[in-house]
């Protein structure tokens, strides 16, 4: 098992980088999973990683990308609701990469 | 698109106590992403993955209910129940969870993704299918 480090606090994380105990997030984890990838999280990241957070406490499941695309352009309007914008934000694929700096496990059916 | 298969995933299980429920449901989401005409059955004790209000706490389990309500968002709004299953356990539609879908045809009209269908028009929605899965 690995940890990362959080303001001197040892955090655990699975193979891929996923927080271990999804309870214990937060903005601050976040923060520091997101330095791991050399990502620097500004309020449009924020913005995706907090509405993952929201859905996953409604329906219990992080969304696949198609849906997330779909929610997001119903809910911050269509300039953002498409893969051009969430790609750009997060590169290594917006559910996937949006999943881990929320604390969130993977997506059901990303591989 | 020609290569569409109807697949029709059956549940047949209670909720809990066995992984089928939750596995069926994981299946389906996975297999969603690759826009197959999906509809799912719930017969016998399936029916009661469906109900409302669970709360598995006492047994350790995750209440994976909440997920269902996801469906209509994965595009999946073919959800058949028949009706001597819930007869015989004395529910009604209104036990279930009011699961919806949207219309991106009709400016996103609401609609309802649970029909209920006696056996034996169940027996001709399976017979409508190319692939029947059952949990």
């Amino acid at each position: 098992m690995s940890t990362i480090d959080v303001n001197g606090t040892a955090v655990e994380v699975d193979e891929e980088g996923y927080l271990v105990d999804l309870g214990s997030w937060t903005p601050e984890i976040g923060t520091a999973l997101a330095k791991g990838d050399d990502c620097e999280l500004t309020d449009n990241h924020w913005e995706v990683i907090n509405f993952l957070r929201e859905y996953y406490e409604e329906y219990q499941i992080a969304p696949a990308v198609r849906v997330l695309t779909k929610a997001i352009g119903k809910k911050l309007g269509k300039d953002k609701g498409n893969s051009k914008y969430l790609y750009e934000l997060f590169p290594y694929g917006p559910a996937k990469q949006a999943c881990k700096y929320a604390g969130l496990p993977k997506p059901t059916g990303c591989v | 698109m020609s290569d569409v298969k109807k697949f029709l995933y059956v549940n047949r299980k209670q909720p809990y106590g066995t992984i089928y429920a939750l596995e069926s449901l994981e299946v389906v989401l996975i297999g969603a992403a690759f826009e197959q005409d999906v509809s799912l059955a719930f017969v016998d004790d399936g029916v009661y993955q469906l109900t409302k209000g669970q709360d598995p706490s006492g047994i350790g389990m995750k209440n994976f209910s909440p997920t269902y309500t996801a469906l209509g968002d994965y595009d999946i709004n073919k959800i058949y129940v028949e009706k001597e299953s819930l007869e015989a356990r004395g529910l009604t539609i209104d036990d279930l969870q009011h699961l919806t879908w949207e219309d991106e045809d009709e400016d996103w009209a609401e609609k309802d993704s649970i029909r209920v269908v006696s056996a034996s028009e169940m027996a001709e929605i399976m017979d409508q299918q190319d692939i029947v899965l059952s949990f």
